[in-house]
């Protein structure tokens, strides 16, 4: 898939990278000739990009010569597609600006698949830039064809094949374009071997053509209104506050909205640091392995206010049942998001920037006008009683071994508080939501709607690569880091010093722990060999990486072991987190039912039998 | 379950019919007919789609179709607001014996006949499915050994353009 390259030896340290680079003026005036691969370097120069990951090959080869002379765009040689596709994510997710990666045709733009669907599913803004066999040969099965287009069709927020090598600086504003605006999203550019190649006139900016694409950002003033009549006359509101928030980077106008109305704040998986966890009146994450007073709290609530949220089946857990007393209120810049699960009462088409700007105001003027505040009391007092009597917590294992929650929760505690954490999915993701503390937006990156395993440690490479001066954090599991380690390699050469917490309990945990629920304890290929075997070591794999490998296995050895990996800073660190297989995520809303039926531990259901 | 007709404007670029068939089937609607042809504008191609479906999900079908970056409007036909019409060819047992009694019902329906052999008629006929399979049925006792039908396609009635303010 790939050819062969030659790359400086490892410990040649890059061209050191200083901060976030001035943008580039844009080339402007006459248009000049070069071949399609240099208008393609040139367009991803002039449209902002400084980094791409990838891997050359065959058909996207000619790109590569002109990428070697560039000086605004840095390549970063990954080591298998998949881990480029996630380190755009990363990249996108912690610069909030769009991240690029590249792969040849066929199997290489075939592993862009996974990324792809992720980045569609969590919103992410990501363009690919893939190969493709020369238009003569296009659909004749030639060697290292793949219907690249055909294939990404639905896991995409839109794909071209670009047929004239003049076409490639506008297909390349287009994708930028489409990736970043509106609900953010991958956009895949299939460019073939001979359109790289042929000769053709380069200038910019082109005029973008997207007849059919209007995203709506401004809200609309009566449907604002109206939101604010039911927040203002509402007795048991919730903000309900998903992804979308961070995305639109509405952050300070959601704690402004907040603070004014005194209302309840949730955050989903995708919106941990959307509001800070510190906070008052942050009742934490809602959802199937949510905090009993955030689960209640829509449970019970009378209003929903929903921002950048889809009420995903994760979130709602039985549909019928979610909610039931509650009105809503639903604000995304998707109008198919809105009422697509749960049928909303006041829907908004926009920004959330905007919406939650115009619903400050429109929320003060309903105050004003009716003269009423409303009392919040005893909803309060509902909700600080539940979570008094349930907050997040863990049992240490009965039989001796490192708690993983209690790692997580050191790790959130001891590292500064700009760090930055990923994670893969699993077990350890839940317990990384739950137990570090996030007190602002884009600190935390996960895969939330695909749920890709193997996500943490190439999302960890992309963040670190976008935001070099921050503490990056990849907290994984044995079976996810076993999927995607290859990129250690790639970032012990490529100077991007991650950090990757293995919480190491030698199984599929997630898994394991629903075989031990639901399956009676029947652990069918589960068992991953990682503590039996000790296969792989992975000190000793870290290690064999060009990575510092670290191990801790007791209470006592966690604390200093961090402070260890902390104060390295010349490759990545591995530290191995040997954690006990039995320990579990609480709370829980088993799959298919009712959030009501939320165990706060396994047999503890503190909604569900009590009279209301 | 209703019937519902789309007339929906699209970008005339590679791969905009897959990705609208591949919406529907997705989500699994099933697309009872299917036409896409050109408009008076060199750049816009129409298709028009006809769905049996609940309003709530056709609502949701909607949205995503116009997510399409390539979909640049979508109008919902109402029968009693629009002209629709479908083409059917058919080739009809029709021997000498029979041959004017397949005649006078081509006739009834206005529809005509377009090829002749010693034993069959090629009736050509325009109508809303509706006339179409009313037709059938009247042939069928003849013997139908051959059918052929386009998909639907749909205008609104009045002076007004879809396509007037879909460009600009």
């Amino acid at each position: 898939m790939t050819s062969a390259t030659s790359r400086p030896a490892p410990g040649e340290p890059p061209s050191p990278r200083p901060g976030p680079r001035p943008k580039p003026a844009p080339p402007s005036g006459a248009p000049i000739r070069v071949t399609g691969a240099q208008s393609l370097v040139r367009s991803l120069e002039a449209v902002g990009c400084e980094v791409v990951f990838g891997i050359p090959g065959g058909t996207i080869l000619p790109a590569y010569d002109p990428l070697l002379d560039s000086t605004k765009v840095r390549h970063v040689l990954v080591r298998h597609e998949q881990g480029a596709g996630h380190a755009a994510t990363g990249y996108a997710q912690a610069t909030g600006r769009v991240g690029v990666c590249m792969a040849t045709s066929g199997p290489g733009a075939t592993n862009l698949v996974t990324p792809l669907a992720d980045a569609n599913m969590d919103s992410v803004p990501v363009v690919a830039i893939t190969g493709q066999q020369s238009r003569p040969l296009i659909g004749t099965d030639a060697f290292q064809e793949a219907d690249i287009c055909g294939i990404t069709m639905p896991i995409t927020k839109h794909n071209f094949l670009v047929t004239d090598a003049a076409d490639i600086p506008r297909a390349i504003a287009e994708a930028f374009h489409l990736a970043a605006t509106g609900r953010p999203g991958p956009v895949l550019v299939d460019i073939p071997k001979d359109v790289l190649q042929e000769m053709t006139s380069f200038s910019w900016p082109p005029e973008l053509r997207l007849p059919g694409y209007r995203p709506t950002t401004r809200p609309h003033g009566k449907q604002v209104r109206e939101a604010a009549k039911l927040i203002a006359a509402a007795r048991r509101p919730v903000l309900y506050v998903g992804g979308g928030v961070i995305k639109a980077n509405a952050s300070e106008e959601l704690l402004r909205l907040a603070e004014d109305t005194g209302i309840p704040v949730v955050t989903t998986l995708m919106a941990r640091g959307a509001f800070p966890d510190s906070h008052r009146q942050h009742l934490g994450m809602p959802g199937m392995h949510g905090t009993v007073a955030a689960v209640a709290a829509m449970q019970k609530a009378d209003l929903l206010v929903a921002l950048g949220a889809r009420f995903d089946d994760r979130v709602t857990g039985q549909l019928s049942s979610f909610a039931p007393d509650a009105r809503v209120v639903h604000a995304d810049i998707d109008p198919a998001e809105i009422s697509k699960n749960r049928r909303a009462d006041v829907p908004i088409v926009g920004d959330c920037k905007e919406i939650i700007t115009e619903l400050i105001d429109a929320v003060r003027a309903e105050r004003e006008h009716t003269r009423r505040a409303t009392d919040l009391t005893a909803w309060w007092e509902q909700l600080d009683a539940l979570r008094g009597t349930f907050p997040l917590g863990y049992d240490w294992p009965d039989d001796g071994t490192l708690s993983p929650q209690y790692v997580i929760e050191r790790i959130g505690a001891l590292t500064p508080p700009d760090t930055l954490y990923t994670a893969g999915v699993g077990q350890h993701q839940m317990w990384a939501a739950q137990f570090v503390k996030y007190e602002r937006p884009r600190t935390w990156i996960n895969s939330g709607g695909l749920g890709t395993m193997g996500f943490a440690v190439p999302a960890a490479m992309g963040a670190k690569a976008g935001v070099p001066g921050v503490q990056v954090w990849a907290i994984d599991g044995d079976g996810c880091f076993q999927m995607t380690n290859q990129e250690l390699a790639t970032c012990a050469i490529e100077n991007i010093p991650i950090k990757v917490a293995v919480i190491n309990n030698g199984n599929l945990g997630m898994v394991r722990q629903w075989q031990t629920l639901f399956y009676g304890e029947r652990y069918s290929n589960t068992d991953l060999g990682t503590h039996k075997h000790r296969i792989p070591d992975f000190v000793l794999l870290a290690e064999a990486l060009g990575c510092a490998g670290l191990r801790a296995e007791s209470k006592e050895e966690v604390d200093a072991v961090i402070e260890q990996a902390m104060a390295i800073d010349d490759r990545p660190v591995v530290i191995d987190f040997v954690v006990g297989k039995d320990a579990q995520v609480w709370p829980m809303v088993a799959a298919g039912t009712g959030n009501s039926e939320i165990m706060a531990a396994r047999g503890i259901r503190p909604l569900f039998d009590e009279d209301e | 379950m209703t019937r519902h007709t789309l007339s929906v404007l699209v970008e005339d670029k590679p791969g905009v019919l897959a990705r609208v068939a591949g919406l529907f089937s997705r989500r699994g609607f099933n697309i009872e007919s299917l036409a896409v042809g050109r408009t008076e504008h060199p750049d816009i191609s129409r298709m028009t789609i006809v769905v049996s479906v609940e309003e709530l999900p056709l609502e949701q079908v909607t949205k995503q179709l116009n997510k399409l970056i390539n979909v640049i409007k979508i109008v919902e036909l109402e029968t009693s607001a629009s002209v629709q019409r479908q083409l059917l060819l058919v080739k009809v047992r029709a021997d000498a014996t029979v041959r004017s009694q397949v005649l006078e019902t081509v006739q009834l329906f206005r529809a005509k006949v377009v090829d002749v052999s010693p034993e069959a008629v090629t009736v050509e006929a325009t109508g809303t499915s509706e006339k179409l399979d009313a037709l059938l049925r009247m042939l069928e006792p003849y013997g139908l050994r051959e059918i052929v039908q386009s998909g639907m396609v749909a205008i609104g009635r009045g002076a007004r353009s879809i396509t007037a303010t879909a460009v600009r």
